[in-house]
């Protein structure tokens, strides 16, 4: 049985890639990842904001209350040498290719379009197999445009392939008001893959101090829909590789994302919930089902019900909504 | 000058200067901090820390000691086993290291301290320079090398390192505290080579040699007795008389390697001078400028620069003197009250005249000597001064023991001058910049110093003159630039070019009067070119068209927020100054800028360089000249200093030195014998803060945090009757008193609007939400200026107000407690101080009946700083009385006061029986039984003691009237020893720990801010590890001492571990358990700090995290609790439920150590992690341990 898979052009031994998450923060529990077959690993994000606001507050402090009083003209030695860059990230990078064999995706959160190819450039560098570029952005701007903000994200997806030469895709939020359209002009701005979706974390009130607090909820099986649907649209329209990320625990969940037009499928919630051995358990299962079912090879598979390729390809649109809502009356 | 090699030039301090060749020629380095010798450690540590070499290709060993006294040990130890050694310190530190001094000298050991010269405490402790301290030494056999300058500093450190190498004698290498360690100046940088010409190897391994070994034992430190000491004394004279010929030959080598030329005793003057004054120090230097302006013009006049004061070479000092020197002016920057004459004069007269006594004496005739005093603790010395000391020689009957630069009115010492004579030449740039400590204005003008000194050929120094100030502070730099090396080390008078970086500072100091004709004036004014004009106070105006001034506004703050630096104006004022100033080429000038930041700031990120450069570039665009018109129009005048309420002493002494003019006090307004009154902090309204805390009634839950967290006391409640709500003024708040012990009572929180520092504490701690908008609390900050008005007139109201009845508040609850009035008020601490909330609980607990001794620190600055204090009375004039002693002692001063007050205590006791009669059964039995555990307790005793007092006055006894002057005693009284970590954990820990061993009753509280705070946060042994700090710029490897663990072990000391912010109750009944134990209590308070790099106005949550965490457990352990069977430590935080890191994270100390040693910090935070999960498992199970065997006891 084949269940090896490609995405970004890379050739993958399984189609289970652990998504960036707190998993990748040591080479103890990436090597766990890789060992309990993890097939390639997406990097936890480097934030360029954080970096910037990191380094802007170690400023702020370390002048803050300094030259005022006589008796202590400063409050910190001056250590000279800050590490106030991605360097920490890149070393990670670096010591990741070098103890794993799998393909080490880095992922990259930024804010600017300086800052974006700054760090992409530092990542091919380190040696990152591909790039994940993770769109992490509220629009709260009332006088910002969805056709502006397109714009600036295909910018930049633009200015990046032109610094780098690795693989980059580009996890997206289903906030698009025309998802299959901005899709369409990621894959031809170079995206080599897209990753559908970002799950974005939704902040909580707590009543007793009223206050707003971020609360991170892991994903069920449930959110898997949403990106179901969309891989299922998408599939075979556009010539990216796709990866489906959100609510994905099984090998059923597994198995559907791939009939839907996967060609990865990735995983976190489950990993954190249960360890890096469920990916081993996935596997198995998957393994177990294929051959109940006598499929011989993932790529075989792969797209069987998207949208393309099923007998009712209204069944991913709106019409789906109407009939889903009257059945459950 | 050799020509032949060309050294680089560098623009740094005299600290630095003497740290630089410290480092590179020493291999053991003992520090300890203090003032304002401490960068010279700082320098070390760092230097060390990042891997600088020595001269021999080794890393140099920094380690900080407990003490002055330690580092001296330290020094020695590493000496006698063949180390070369060296430490910094200056004033009482110095005097810390005499007893080893001695030792060092007594064993013939060649060792160089470098001291910054600084006044040692007497009347009151004081930071800055003269030379008390090294005066104090002169008898412990060193040899005493004096620098004027910064270059002498850097070239003497090395002159003194290879005298003592060849000579054995050990060196004190000294220099001006301030004005030239402090002082930037461009020098040029000794290199290697130079230092390695100047060291013998040979010498260096023959001190090896001598060092203590196994391998060829040796005995040293006997004891001797009368029979031999004498004689071993008088064996080193020869190396004592070899001396002087060896630094000489010292200073040749080192004119053929460096150029510049130095003697033993350096004139300069007129070859055939009549007047000569004899001195050492900086105010050297001002004296030579004066000699070199004046000899032109004819004066036969000279000076006399002593740079090797010990030991004296009377042979070097005569052939110094002008032969035709008719009368000589010796200066002393010290003071020996009861000496005949100070000490350099002394020592000049005995030379002289010992020489004329076996007719070895030069000179044609005996000439007259006068000795003076001038700039003490950095009193400025001008050349106007000189030439008063130069002009009172002239007189037939010169004064002597005079003084110069103050008026002494008491004793008639002082010599008058002509204040106008001034020498400074007309191609010296002088430009004077008022600046706010938080708007970067100092480093600003050192990074211009910086960059004309290494962009140009020019010479270039600066001063800085520092507030007394946490909180905003205000500083004035001193720059000059010109041709030639500079001379003038006193203050600039006359500028050309002044600069104005606050607008607030127009009405609070007379900015222009350091301006002279034709001068440039810099203003960051919120009012373009156009409307200044008319917001200009009179006097400006007045200044401005009077002295035909050129005159440019800025707004910078506008322009620092249009290019994302926030409120750092630094080089948005800094670009204005080259722009306007003609002091380089305006192009040359913002290039220059520019390659400095991008030096400064490349390494940190392009943006920020871009950011910079934007600030640069928008200065430019928004630099306007104003065109001054030709009539003063302005009616707004400069207020007073301070109210005209204030007490006459406030209004005529105080008030001056608030303005800066306290120069001009004359010596009959002080006090002898450093006594002041208190409550004088509410006279300063300083007006600091941009925006205030404003109360809501409505939201408030009336809990009272907002006022128990305020570190200056400037947010208030009080409940009272409604009567006295008849006169409010219209905009005064207040509501119904919410619970029943003051049912149908009003509640008022009022906020001290010229108080307040802006810290907004009190708002981040308010729990109370509005319901229909929850970022709006019951209080928020707003703009102070429209509502100042309004508010102080409401806060003065509520000043009227009476306060409650003691008697009548339930001390130990929050809301109780905080109705009691704070006797520690508007401290000058920093905003946000995380400190002096405790210091003002332990006030409105007991101020009326308190004793404080404090130790020296941030506490007793912001405690005891002139010119005024936060301590205050209460409507009966009683409160907390303060006193200061030293760092190192001040457990036993505390201790020292129990005592007396026990013993009056029982004296008075004592007396009142044996006065019974007179007296009466019935208020004898209340005076000796009464129960003073309350407020009511204390309040009826009182009455008795004013009974007692009546009584007594019509007595004529000599015991009535005895018993008069102690019955006050009979009242209980409170003892507290305040200190922070640095007196607790090290310096003072010995004593701390005797005075805890004693049983007496004290109240120790220990203010925990894990750093010395007050001298720029060095580490102490309350540092944790993995923290950055001073000396320990890698980072602390070794875990924070339990000092309550310590103190648990006496069994009979009460001890709690305290953190305000994490849970106030138990710090409030901890306090309160504390006093009430009738014996000694530490009480080790958690202490949120600048010094930590963090947000202060959240300080309380990150002293939350601090206890959540486990980092900082709360506990008390109460030695009571045994007698009633039970375990005496009771824990008061629950086991850590968050990592370390979610604090660590929070504050720059720890955050810092990730960014410049990554490795390293992962390392020590695990250990952090297991200190802190070690240390609760011990504590939880000493609190779990079943105490039965006190039960049977």
């Amino acid at each position: 049985m084949d269940i090896t898979t490609t995405y970004l052009g890379l050739k993958l031994k399984n189609p289970i890639v652990p998504s960036a998450s707190p998993l990748s923060y040591t080479l103890d529990s990436m090597k766990q990842l890789e060992d309990a077959g993890a097939a390639a690993i997406v990097m936890y994000s480097l934030f360029e904001e954080q970096i910037a606001h990191e380094r802007s507050e170690l400023l702020h402090y370390l002048s803050h209350g300094t030259e005022s009083y006589a008796e202590a003209l400063s409050y910190f030695p001056d250590v000279q040498q800050y590490n106030l860059g991605p360097d920490d990230y890149l070393e990670h990078i670096q010591s990741a290719k070098k103890s794993l064999a799998i393909p080490i995706i880095g992922s990259l959160n930024g804010v600017s379009v300086g800052g974006w190819n700054e760090y992409a450039k530092k990542i091919e560098e380190a040696g990152a197999d591909a790039i994940e570029l993770n769109i992490y952005y509220i629009p709260t701007d009332l006088n910002v445009s969805g056709a502006e903000i397109e714009k600036k994200y295909l910018e930049v997806l633009q200015a990046i392939k032109q610094t780098v030469k690795i693989p980059i895709a580009v996890k997206l939020s289903p906030f698009f008001s025309a998802l299959a359209n901005i899709a369409k002009k990621f894959d031809q701005a170079g995206a080599n893959g897209l990753v559908l979706f970002n799950r974005f974390y939704q902040p909580d009130i707590d009543l007793e101090t009223l206050e707003v607090q971020p609360n991170v909820i892991l994903s069920t099986p449930n959110a898997m829909r949403l990106p179901m649907r969309w891989i299922a649209i998408l599939h075979g329209k556009i010539k990216a590789s796709l990866a489906a990320t959100s609510g994905i625990h099984t090998a059923e969940d597994v198995l559907k994302m791939l009939m839907a037009g996967a060609d990865v499928t990735m995983m976190c919630s489950a990993l954190l919930k249960h360890g890096p051995e469920q990916i081993t358990k996935v596997l198995r299962d998957l393994e177990n089902w294929m051959t109940e079912n006598e499929y011989v090879s993932v790529q075989q598979m792969k797209g069987s019900m998207s949208q393309k390729a099923v007998a009712d390809p209204a069944a991913f649109e709106r019409a789906n909504y109407m009939k889903s809502l009257h059945s459950y009356k | 000058m050799n020509t032949k090699t060309k050294r680089q030039m560098v623009t740094i301090d005299g600290n630095e200067a003497a740290a630089y060749v410290a480092h590179k020629c020493n291999e053991v380095i003992a520090i300890y901090p203090i003032t304002p010798s401490s960068p010279m450690g700082e320098w070390s540590d760092e230097w060390s820390a990042l891997g600088k070499k020595n001269l021999w290709g080794t890393i140099p060993q920094v380690i900080e000691m407990q003490s002055e006294g330690g580092a001296a040990g330290a020094v020695h130890g590493a000496l006698q086993t063949g180390a070369l050694s060296t430490t910094f310190t200056s004033a009482q530190g110095l005097l810390l290291m005499i007893p080893n001094m001695f030792k060092i000298a007594g064993e013939l050991t060649p060792t160089v301290f470098h001291i910054a010269a600084r006044t040692v405490a007497t009347h009151a402790l004081s930071i800055f320079g003269d030379h008390s301290d090294v005066m104090s030494v002169r008898s412990t056999g060193w040899a005493m090398l004096s620098s004027n300058s910064i270059q002498e500093i850097m070239d003497f450190a090395l002159i003194s390192q290879a005298a003592t190498l060849e000579s054995r004698i050990p060196f004190l290498h000294f220099f001006d505290g301030f004005r030239s360690s402090h002082e930037v100046m461009k020098i040029e940088l000794l290199n290697e080579e130079d230092m390695r010409a100047m060291l013998d190897d040979e010498l260096i391994h023959a001190h090896r040699e001598r060092a203590m070994s196994p391998d060829h034992p040796v005995l040293r430190g006997t004891a001797q007795n009368p029979d031999v000491f004498f004689q071993a004394r008088e064996t080193v004279n020869p190396y004592y008389l070899t001396c002087p010929g060896i630094v000489e030959k010292a200073m040749r080598n080192f004119e053929k390697i460096a150029g510049r030329k130095y003697e033993l005793f350096q004139y300069v003057g007129a070859p055939d001078a009549e007047r000569i004054i004899i001195m050492m120090g900086s105010a050297a230097e001002t004296t030579q400028e004066t000699v070199e302006y004046l000899t032109p013009k004819g004066e036969k006049i000279g000076i006399i620069k002593v740079r090797l004061y010990r030991p004296f070479s009377a042979e070097h000092f005569i052939n110094a003197i002008p032969k035709s020197v008719k009368s000589i002016a010796v200066l002393d920057r010290t003071k020996e009250p009861g000496a005949f004459g100070e000490p350099l004069y002394t020592d000049v007269v005995s030379v002289m005249s010992e020489l004329f006594m076996n007719g070895k004496l030069p000179l044609t005739s005996f000439p007259k000597i006068i000795g003076g005093r001038y700039g003490l603790s950095s009193k400025e010395f001008t050349p106007a001064m000189v030439k008063g000391v130069f002009d009172e020689m002239k007189k037939p009957q010169p004064m002597n023991h005079f003084t110069v630069g103050i008026l002494d009115d008491v004793s008639n010492t002082s010599i008058t001058y002509d204040p106008t004579f001034a020498t400074e030449p007309d191609d010296v740039v002088r430009a004077v910049f008022f600046g706010l400590g938080a708007d970067g204005t100092v480093s600003a003008n050192k990074n211009s110093i910086k960059i004309i000194g290494e962009d140009t050929d020019f010479y270039g120094q600066g001063y800085f003159v520092y507030d007394s100030k946490k909180s905003g502070a205000t500083t004035i730099s001193h720059l000059r630039f010109g041709p030639r090396q500079i001379h003038s080390t006193y203050l600039i008078e006359k500028a050309s070019f002044v600069a104005c970086h606050q607008w607030f500072f127009l009405e609070k100091y007379d900015v222009l009067k350091y301006a002279v004709p034709g001068a440039t004036f810099l203003l960051n004014s919120i009012y373009g070119p156009n409307e200044v004009w008319d917001k200009l106070p009179r006097h400006i105006q007045k200044e401005l068209i009077e002295k035909k001034m050129k005159f440019y506004v800025i707004d910078a703050y506008d322009v620092a927020r249009k290019t994302d630096m926030g409120t750092r104006i630094n080089t948005i004022m800094q670009t204005c100054f080259f722009a306007i100033s003609g002091v380089l080429p305006k192009d040359e000038a913002i290039a220059s800028i520019k390659n400095s930041i991008e030096k400064t700031y490349g390494k940190k990120g392009i943006d920020i360089v871009k950011q910079n450069f934007e600030a640069v570039d928008q200065t430019l665009a928004n630099l306007f000249e104003v065109k001054i018109p030709d009539k003063v129009t302005s009616k707004i005048e400069m207020p007073p200093p301070v109210s005209e309420k204030a007490p006459e002493y406030v209004k005529n002494v105080l008030a001056k030195i608030i303005t800066g003019d306290g120069d001009t006090l004359p010596v009959s307004a002080m006090p002898i014998d450093g006594t002041f009154p208190i409550s004088t902090a509410q006279w300063e309204k300083r007006n600091i803060a941009l925006e205030i805390p404003v109360w809501i009634p409505d939201i408030c839950i009336q809990c009272n945090k907002c006022i128990m967290v305020c570190p200056h006391a400037a947010i208030r409640v009080k409940v009272y009757e409604t009567k006295w709500l008849k006169k409010a003024p219209k905009t005064f708040l207040s509501m119904d008193y919410k619970g029943t012990e003051y049912k149908g009572m009003k509640y008022t929180i009022q906020v001290a609007p010229e108080d307040c520092t802006e810290c907004g504490l009190c708002v981040d701690v308010c729990p109370a939400k509005s319901k229909s908008e929850a970022r709006v609390k019951s209080i928020n900050m707003k703009p102070q200026p429209p509502i100042r008005e309004q508010e102080r007139i409401n806060y003065d109201f509520f000043l009227q107000i009476p306060d409650v009845d003691r008697r009548t508040v339930k001390i130990d609850t929050i809301k109780g407690s905080q109705f009691l009035r704070p006797l520690f008020e508007y401290s000058g601490a920093c905003a946000g101080c995380g400190e002096t909330p405790y210091v003002k609980l332990v006030t409105q607990l007991f101020g009326d009946r308190t004793i404080i001794a404090n130790a020296t620190g941030c506490s007793s600055i912001y405690g005891g700083n002139l010119p005024t204090t936060p301590y205050c009375v209460d409507e009966n004039g009683r409160g907390p009385t303060w006193s200061n002693s030293l760092f190192e002692d001040n457990a036993e001063f505390g201790l020292g006061m129990r005592l007396t007050i026990d013993k009056h205590n029982e004296m008075a006791k004592e007396l009142v029986q044996k006065l019974s009669a007179n007296i009466g059964g019935q208020l004898v039995n209340g005076l000796l039984n009464a129960n003073q555990s309350d407020e009511a307790g204390i309040y009826e005793q009182r009455e008795r003691v004013k009974i007692l007092k009546e009584k007594l006055s019509s007595l004529n006894s000599s015991e009535a009237k005895s018993l008069l002057s102690i019955c006050d005693n009979l009242v209980k009284k409170s003892i507290w020893i305040v200190g922070g970590d640095g007196w607790a954990y090290d310096i003072g820990y010995g004593g701390l720990d005797h005075v805890l061993a004693s049983g007496r009753n004290v109240n120790l509280l220990v203010l925990d801010t894990e750093v010395y705070s007050n001298t720029g946060g060095q580490m102490s042994k309350a540092t944790s590890r993995s923290a950055i700090a001073k000396f320990a710029a890698s980072g602390k490897s070794t875990a924070k001492k339990d000092l309550g663990m310590l103190a648990m072990a006496y069994g009979n000391v009460y001890v709690a571990s305290i953190a305000m912010g994490a849970n106030d109750l138990q710090t409030l009944r901890a306090i309160i358990e504390a006093e009430a134990y009738d014996g000694p209590s530490l009480i080790i308070a958690y202490s949120h700090c600048i010094a930590h790099g963090i947000n202060m106005t959240k300080g309380m949550q990150n002293q939350k995290l601090a206890v959540e965490t486990g980092y900082f457990p709360l506990y008390r352990y109460n030695p009571m609790l045994v007698t009633e069977g039970k375990n005496p430590l009771k824990l008061d935080s629950k086991a850590p439920s968050k990592p370390l890191k979610e604090f660590t994270s929070l504050e720059t100390r720890f955050f810092m150590l990730e960014k410049s040693y990554p490795a390293r910090a992962k390392e020590l935070s695990v250990l952090a992690q297991k200190d802190v999960n070690i240390r609760w498992k011990i504590y939880e199970h000493l609190a779990r341990t079943d105490d039965s065997e006190n039960k049977k006891s």
